[in-house]
C-alpha cells in the first residue's frame, strides 16, 4: 500500500457518519437548482424543436408575411407579432406615468395614515388573475367605451385625416386599443408597487437634504430620488413590458381574435398569445401546430430579452444598496 | 452684478423664479394625486363588477353540482375539486425542488459563476409568460402521451411556482444570521444537518410565506392550462384524464352565449379571486407575524 492510498483510507475511516449524508444532501441540492436550468433550456429547445417545421416550410416569409389561413396551410405571424408589440408597447405608454404617480404618491404626499392601506391594496391588486381582468375587459369596459370613446372619435375623424386611418373599424369596443387599456390597467398595479419599492430605498438622509436646501416635492422627486433609483426603474418597466408581451387571457377576451396585420387601433386583430390560446387545441394539420409553438418559439426570445435585461439593471440597482 | 443671489437681486426675477417652481411643485402634486385616485377608481371598479356580478351567481349549487349544458341547472363543483387537486400537487411538487434550488442558492453557490447563472435564469423564469410554460409542458408530457391529463396541468403549474418558492427560500436563508450556523459548526455538526435542524426551522415563516404567495400564483393561471389540463364537464378525482378547473372553465363560459354560463362565469372569476386574495392576506400576516425567540 502506498502513503497516499493509506492516509486516504484513514482521511475516509475518520470522516463523522453525517458527512455522507452531506454530501448527498448537497448532490440533491445541486441537483434541484439545475433542473431549474434545464426548465429553462428544455422550453428553448423543445419550443423551437415543434416549431421548425413552421420555420423550414415557410422561412422568413413567416416573419414578414401575415397571411394565417389554416384552410390552404399557409402560415405568416407578421400580424401577431406586429399586434404583441403593438399592444405592450401601448399599454407601457399609459401605465407608466400613472405607475410613476402612483409610486410618487405613496412615497413623497400621501399622509401616513393612508400610505400603508394604499400601499397594501395595490399590491394586492398586483396578484389579482389576468383571466378577471379580461372579463371586466370584455363585459363592462368593452360596451362603455365603444359608446363614449370609439363613436364619438370616429364620428369627429373627418375623412382623410390621421385620426381617420386610427379609428376606423368596427365600433364593438374590442380591438387592438382596447386591449392595450386593459393591459395597462393589469400591469399598473405591478409596476407601481416595484416603482414604490424602489423609491423607499433611497436613503432618508439623501432625500431630507434635498428638502433641506429648499428643493420642491417635485424637484426631490425629478432631480434626487428618481436619479438615485435609476437603472431599478428602468428594470422596473422592463419587467412590465415582459408582463404585458406574455400576457394571454386579459388579451384574449377583448382584442377580436382576427389573424392578418391591424389596420387601425381599432381594428381586431391579435397577438402571439392570443392566437396560441385560441387555435393550439383545435389547430387542424401538424404544421398548424408547429406555426402556433413557432409563434410561441417567438414570444420567448423577445421576453426573454426583455426580462434578461430588466433583472440586469435590477440586479445592478440591488448590489448598489 | 455677482453671480451669487444677494439680497440685493431685483426681487421680481426671484418671485418669477419661485412661482414657476412652485406652479410646477404644484402641477406635479395634482398630477400624482390625480392618477393615484383615477387608478384607485378603476381597479375599485373591477372589483365592483366582481363582487356584483359574481355574487348574483353564487349559491349552494355551485359548490355541490358539475358544470351544466347551457339552459340546465348546474355548478363548479368538478371545476373548483379539480383546480383544488392540481394545485396542491403543483405546490408538493414545486415546493421540493423550489425548496431544494433555494437551499443550494443560499448556502453552496455562493459567489460562485454557476450559482450566479442559476439565480438569474431562475428570475428571468419568474416572470417567463405562463401560456409557454403551458406549451412546453404540452410537448414534454401531452402530446408523447396523447392526452390531456390533470398531471400534465399540476406539471405546469408546479414550473410556475417553483422560481417563486426558490427565490423566497433563498432570501430568507440568507437572511438567518451567520451565527446560527457556526453555532452548528461549532457543536461539530455538518452542514447539512445544520440546514435541515436549524436553518430552515428558523426560516420557516418566510419559506411558507413563499410559499403561499406562489400557490396564490398559480391558482389564477389559466393560460398553462389551456393546453395541458384541458376540461372535463364530469366529475373526477383521477387526473390521469382531462380534468376540469375553475380558470378554463371561466374563460370557456365567459366567452360562450348563454346568460346561466356567463353568471357562473363570474361567480367563478369571484371565487377564485377570493381565494388568491385570501392567501396573499394570509402570506402578509405570517410574514409580518415576529419571530418566536
Amino acid at each position: 500500500m502506498s502513503d497516499a492510498a493509506i492516509s486516504n483510507a484513514l482521511a475516509r475511516r475518520s470522516r463523522p457518519r453525517g458527512a455522507f449524508v452531506a454530501q448527498i444532501f448537497e448532490g440533491v441540492c445541486f441537483a434541484a437548482a439545475t433542473a431549474l436550468l434545464a426548465t429553462l433550456g428544455g422550453l428553448l429547445i423543445s419550443l423551437f424543436i415543434g416549431g421548425w417545421p413552421a420555420f423550414r416550410r415557410f422561412g422568413l416569409s413567416f416573419f414578414t408575411t401575415s397571411t394565417w389561413n389554416p384552410v390552404i396551410d399557409v402560415y405568416g405571424a407578421a400580424g401577431p407579432i406586429i399586434g404583441t408589440l403593438v399592444t405592450a408597447t401601448i399599454a407601457l405608454l399609459l401605465s407608466l406615468p400613472i405607475a410613476g404617480g402612483v409610486a410618487f404618491f405613496l412615497t413623497e404626499l400621501c399622509p401616513a395614515r393612508l400610505r400603508r392601506p394604499i400601499g397594501t391594496a395595490v399590491e394586492l391588486l398586483a396578484g389579482i388573475p389576468s383571466i378577471v381582468y379580461g372579463m371586466w375587459g370584455l363585459f363592462v369596459f368593452a360596451p362603455l367605451f365603444a359608446k363614449y370613446v370609439q363613436m364619438p372619435l370616429m364620428m369627429a375623424a373627418t375623412p382623410g385625416s390621421l385620426l381617420e386611418k386610427l379609428t376606423t373599424g368596427v365600433p364593438n369596443g374590442s380591438g387592438i386599443f382596447s386591449a392595450s387599456i386593459i393591459l395597462a390597467i393589469m400591469i399598473l398595479p405591478f409596476m407601481a408597487a416595484t416603482l414604490r419599492e424602489l423609491l423607499q430605498t433611497v436613503p432618508a438622509a439623501v432625500r431630507e437634504s434635498a428638502y433641506g436646501l429648499g428643493a420642491t416635492t417635485a424637484e426631490v422627486v425629478m432631480t434626487v430620488t428618481l436619479p438615485y433609483v435609476r437603472a431599478g426603474a428602468i428594470g422596473a418597466v422592463m419587467l412590465g413590458l415582459g408582463r404585458a408581451l406574455g400576457e394571454t387571457m386579459a388579451v384574449t377576451f377583448i382584442i377580436g381574435n382576427s389573424h392578418g396585420m391591424p389596420s387601425s387601433l381599432f381594428d381586431s386583430g391579435s397577438t402571439i398569445a392570443s392566437t396560441i390560446a385560441n387555435e393550439f387545441t383545435e389547430a387542424t394539420s401538424p404544421v398548424h401546430t408547429a406555426a402556433l409553438i413557432a409563434l410561441g418559439f417567438i414570444l420567448f426570445v423577445i421576453t426573454f430579452a426583455v426580462l434578461a435585461l430588466a433583472r440586469l439593471l435590477l440586479r445592478n440597482a440591488e448590489q448598489r444598496l | 452684478m455677482t453671480a451669487t443671489p444677494a439680497p440685493g437681486k431685483p426681487p421680481t426675477v426671484s418671485t418669477a423664479r419661485l412661482l414657476r417652481r412652485t406652479a410646477a411643485n404644484v402641477a406635479f402634486k395634482v398630477f400624482c394625486i390625480t392618477v393615484t385616485v383615477v387608478a384607485l377608481l378603476a381597479l375599485a371598479a373591477i372589483l365592483w363588477s366582481l363582487l356584483s356580478q359574481g355574487l348574483g351567481g353564487l349559491n349552494l349549487e355551485v359548490f355541490t353540482k358539475s358544470t351544466p349544458a347551457p339552459g340546465s341547472a348546474g355548478g363548479l363543483a368538478n371545476a373548483i375539486t379539480g383546480s383544488i387537486l392540481m394545485c396542491l400537487l403543483a405546490m408538493v411538487l414545486a415546493s421540493v425542488v423550489g425548496v431544494l434550488a433555494g437551499t443550494w442558492l443560499a448556502e453552496y453557490a455562493g459567489k460562485s459563476r454557476y450559482g450566479s447563472v442559476v439565480r438569474f435564469l431562475n428570475d428571468v423564469l419568474l416572470s417567463a409568460p405562463s401560456i409557454l410554460v403551458g406549451l412546453f409542458v404540452y410537448e414534454l408530457l401531452v402530446a408523447p402521451f396523447k392526452g390531456f391529463s390533470g398531471f400534465a396541468g399540476a406539471v405546469a403549474l408546479a414550473l410556475l411556482a417553483v422560481p417563486v418558492i426558490t427565490r423566497t427560500t433563498e432570501d430568507t436563508l440568507s437572511l438567518q444570521p451567520a451565527t446560527l450556523r457556526e453555532a452548528g459548526v461549532a457543536l461539530g455538526a455538518p452542514l447539512s444537518f445544520i440546514i435541515r435542524t436549524v436553518l430552515w426551522r428558523s426560516a420557516q415563516s418566510g419559506m411558507l410565506t413563499g410559499g403561499l404567495l406562489a400557490f396564490a400564483r398559480i391558482s389564477g393561471e389559466t393560460a398553462p392550462l389551456l393546453f395541458t389540463a384541458l376540461n372535463n364537464q364530469f366529475f373526477s378525482l383521477d387526473l390521469s384524464h382531462a380534468t376540469a378547473n375553475l380558470p378554463v372553465v371561466i374563460f370557456q363560459f365567459a366567452l360562450s352565449a348563454y346568460d346561466d354560463w356567463r353568471r357562473l362565469a363570474w361567480a367563478g372569476a369571484l371565487l377564485i379571486a377570493a381565494a388568491v386574495l385570501g392567501v396573499t392576506v394570509l402570506a402578509r400576516a405570517i410574514a409580518k407575524e415576529p419571530r418566536r425567540s
